[in-house]
């Protein structure tokens, strides 16, 4: 069985290549989930205000 | 979501189904002896990957004919797991190249397209991260993603139309190539998690540009008001 530590580090690397990238990118889409709803809310913030104070009058 | 980890699930299932075919079902190369296995992944993603940037030029193609931001979430999205795929593919090639050939490396036909290959992709990326301006970014990264695609046939025929130290094909390589039914086989199956997966991939990688899509739409919407 000469070369298997070759064949299994060849799949080892090639499933950690694909892992790494699937982890980034769910961390990346969580990321930008979050500013996403952070600028949200901050659009509609001073809208709500206005409408709060126009609902005082 | 639930979706997305039953897709994930599959996925898992088929590469650990490969991997057993390419361990336990495929038969030992008489040559070569037993790194030839790496074939079996190697072969799969180095296609894949050429898939990939062919769904790449496609949207690339859509986006110049129709300026619709939805095919210029699906270029990079393809160009990016591409070259995943292809740097995979770049990574096992040289395992398999050392005890068989001596050597990790060889500026050969098709090494060195499936170099260049990489670094035109990794530029696409680049050129991307250069543009502010999501249309002006779309609009050149589709123009460059085109001129890229050139290499793919390139790396494709390499092979075929040059004398290179990189074995010659096994799959569409004319008379006198080809592999023993069953490597065949196993080969043609490990090709089918691999597609999966850069499908899974790209999915998740297509949601992500969306949503930044919609993150510039809103951004621009807080500026105006």
């Amino acid at each position: 069985m000469k070369n298997l530590n070759s064949v299994f580090a060849a799949y080892l690397v090639a499933w950690a290549i694909f892992f790494v990238y699937y982890v980034t990118v769910a961390r990346r889409a969580a990321a930008l989930r979050e500013d996403l709803e952070r600028l949200k809310e901050s659009v509609t913030r001073p809208v709500d205000a206005s409408a709060a104070a126009n609902r005082g009058k | 979501m639930k979706k997305q980890a039953v897709g994930a699930a599959i996925v898992v299932l088929l590469l650990a189904a490969a991997a057993y075919a390419a361990f336990f079902i495929a038969p030992t190369d008489s040559k070569q002896g037993v790194i030839y296995r790496i074939i079996f992944l190697h072969v799969p993603c180095a296609e894949t990957g050429l898939v990939a940037f062919f769904v790449c030029f496609a949207a690339n193609v859509a986006y110049v004919l129709k300026r619709n931001a939805k095919w210029d979430w699906l270029g990079v999205s393809a160009a990016e797991v591409g070259l995943v795929f292809t740097t995979a593919c770049l990574v096992t090639g040289p395992i398999w190249a050392k005890p068989v050939w001596g050597i990790w490396w060889t500026w050969d036909a098709r090494l060195t397209s499936t170099a260049v290959l990489w670094l035109l992709y990794v530029s696409y990326l680049m050129l991307r991260s250069l543009v502010e301006e999501p249309e002006r970014r779309a609009l050149l990264s589709a123009l460059f993603g085109i001129f890229a695609f050139i290499d793919v046939p390139l790396v494709f025929g390499s092979i075929r139309w040059w004398r290179t130290q990189h074995p010659q094909p096994v799959i569409m390589g004319g008379p006198g190539s080809g592999l023993d039914p069953t490597m065949l086989r196993v080969l043609l199956f490990c090709w089918v998690p691999m597609l999966a997966l850069m499908v899974l991939l790209m999915q998740s990688r297509y949601r992500l540009e969306a949503m930044r899509g919609d993150l510039e739409l809103v951004r621009r919407e807080a500026e105006a008001a």
